[in-house]
């Protein structure tokens, strides 16, 4: 198994958001976990990356097989854990090249690989910028500074492409997107999803699905899952509404 | 002198006769007797005048200084000696370098004027820079002082109509030297003037900048970088006059701060009674590295028309927490992001540089400083 959250409780100033959250992930597939403002979507996604705030009460969050919660957050990046931000930060005076090549290049080092130099990295880059039909006068300029809200998230995704993560927690991805980029950013996850990885599409809203298509849905109701079930629940949440499953528990 | 002012005689009272016996008299003697009496009245500056409260330079005061200056002579105009004790010692010693561009004249080439302060030594480079109607070059001035080396420096920008300078002043001295350092700009009608002020050496050292629009329709950027670690400090006063209607001032100004360094900005703009359509814009931040590094900075405005479009603020802070989670979360270690961070705070100034050379260079400065490799 890829993932293994059990009972996981977390919370941010002392306050609890996760209420023994449960979820098993297998490489090659992809899940949605879908729920209402407040439920725990960001908290989960959050915990799972390592954010320094949030805190982690009880339960155990296994990636393959270790305990994912012992690492740092830079650790677990580089062990293939990657998540792309719901408001992607802004590094100004740090070229989008420089920084995917270190980015590349020390999680080369962790698996004992070959780092590549700026120019072999380049033409790596451009064949991963297609995925996102990313324009190369985009390595240049500074990560994230002056992008509109589309080309940040075609960004987040281009570092999953150049990373390739075995687990990929795209948080509120489509969020912000007008149609167009909804669909360059979807038609991007799709190509990069293969039998080795495993995404977890974290979303308010059932549009994304129709252009990524999950294996699983989740649904997080109050920091617990209370449904769960095909692509098919997420039509028949966006039909009936959330306060369909608030009541229920699995 | 029939003065009854106190005059103390200091390690330069006998060099300054020396010296004016060496050069013998030409146009500028009488100047140079009078800049270096005002000296020997008013002394160097002390914490206790205003200007400059922050930054002590009794260490420069109490140095056994060796005048090293050939003393060319030049016509320095207006230039105010009376500024302060550096700026009348400077022209008392002024060792004159004049730099004409020819009307409509592009030089192509970057004009590189560099300074080296020897240890132990003075120096008293005062630059003369006229950028005449309608021509285009960039000035390199550089400062690098080996050991305790005393830099004295002025330097006169007269960037005349339609012209545009570009104009980068690097001082790289030793940790150990002591830099004074002024620069004058006057600002003529559609003139264009861009400068970027890099302080990353000396152990004590100071820029003043004066810079006055005195035509409409003149645009001037004024950026800079102190990057100071262990004991250094580094001051710099500046002051943008828009004293005529529909000129462009564009400030940004900053700081890295490390280990117990110390950094002072004060940044005056007026907006002058009859200066409408002034867009003046005016920012410094600053990044703490430890706990111990301490930076003054004091931004103002000072505007007397309402027709005007101005902002100014100032931060200090440290590394945003976010923007480390996010670098993390991409594999890169903590030290290495951290540094990352730092690289491109400091980079936004020296991103402005054209010339690769310089550019270069100072990245690998500024690496070198964080002890990264990037």
């Amino acid at each position: 198994m890829l993932l293994e959250v059990k009972d996981l409780h977390a919370g941010i100033d002392g306050k609890e958001i996760l209420k023994g959250l449960n979820l098993q992930v297998n490489a090659g597939e992809v899940h949605a976990i879908m729920g209402p403002n407040g439920s725990g979507k960001s908290t989960l996604s959050k915990v799972l990356a390592g954010h320094p705030t949030y805190e982690v009460i009880s339960g155990e969050v296994l990636f393959e097989g270790k305990d994912l919660l012992e690492l740092e957050p830079d650790e677990r990046a580089r062990e293939g854990v990657f998540m792309a931000f719901q408001y992607p930060v802004e590094v100004p005076g740090v070229s989008n090249s420089q920084f995917l090549r270190l980015a590349y290049n020390q999680k080369a080092i962790h698996h004992g690989q070959e780092e590549l130099d700026p120019l072999e990295f380049n033409d790596y880059l451009k064949e991963k910028a297609k995925v996102v039909e990313m324009d190369p006068q985009f390595f240049k300029r500074s990560v994230n500074e002056g992008f509109s809200g589309g080309e940040k998230k075609r960004n987040e995704i281009l570092q999953m492409a150049v990373l390739e993560p075995k687990l990929a927690i795209l948080d509120e991805t489509d969020s912000g997107l007008d149609i167009d980029a909804l669909r360059i950013v979807a038609e991007g996850v799709n190509k990069l999803r293969n039998d080795n990885n495993a995404i977890i599409l974290v979303t308010h809203y059932q549009r994304l699905l129709n252009y990524i298509q999950p294996d699983f849905v989740h649904v997080l109701a109050n920091g617990k899952i209370v449904k769960e079930g095909g692509k098919e629940l997420a039509l028949e949440l966006e039909d009936k509404g959330y306060d369909w499953v608030k009541g229920a528990s699995v | 002198m029939s003065s009854t002012t106190a005059v103390t005689e200091t390690v330069f009272t006998k060099q300054f006769a020396e010296f004016r016996a060496s050069i013998g008299d030409d146009a500028m003697t009488k100047l140079r007797s009078e800049a270096f009496a005002y000296f020997e009245a008013t002394g160097f500056p002390t914490p206790k005048d205003e200007d400059w409260k922050y930054t002590n330079v009794a260490a420069v005061a109490g140095g056994q200084w060796t005048v090293d200056s050939a003393g060319a002579s030049g016509n320095t105009g207006e230039f105010n000696y009376k500024r302060n004790g550096f700026t009348a010692l400077n022209l008392a010693f002024a060792d004159i370098v004049v730099v004409r561009i020819p009307s409509e004249t592009i030089v192509v080439e970057p004009i590189e004027l560099s300074f080296t302060a020897e240890d132990g030594k003075a120096i008293f480079p005062h630059v003369i820079v006229v950028a005449e109607s309608g021509s285009k070059a960039t000035i390199v001035e550089t400062y690098a002082a080996s050991g305790r080396g005393f830099t004295n420096a002025a330097v006169q920008v007269l960037v005349e109509e339609n012209a545009n300078l570009t104009h980068y002043r690097v001082q790289k001295d030793s940790v150990e030297a002591f830099n004074y350092g002024v620069t004058e700009v006057e600002v003529r009608s559609g003139g264009h003037y861009d400068s970027t002020n890099i302080n990353l050496g000396a152990a004590l050292s100071r820029h003043d900048i004066d810079l006055k629009f005195v035509a409409e329709g003149a645009e001037a950027w004024v950026d800079g970088l102190y990057m100071l670690s262990g004991g250094q400090h580094h001051d710099t006063h500046s002051i943008i006059d828009h004293t005529v209607p529909n000129c462009l001032s564009h400030q940004t100004y900053k700081g890295v701060l490390n280990e117990n360094s110390r950094g002072v900005f004060n940044g005056k703009v007026f907006v002058r009674e009859n200066a409408h359509g002034t867009d003046a814009q005016q920012s410094n931040k600053n990044l703490l590295l430890s706990n111990e590094a301490r930076v003054d900075t004091k931004p103002q405005l000072e505007i007397f028309n309402d027709d005007v479009k101005c902002s100014h603020g100032a931060t200090v802070g440290q590394l945003e927490d976010e923007e480390l989670f996010y670098l993390l979360t991409r594999g890169l270690p903590k030290t290495l992001a951290k540094n990352l961070l730092t690289y491109g705070f400091a980079e936004e100034v020296i991103n402005k540089i054209e010339i690769e050379s310089i550019k270069g260079e100072l990245d690998s400065m500024v690496l070198n400083r964080l002890g990264a490799e990037i």
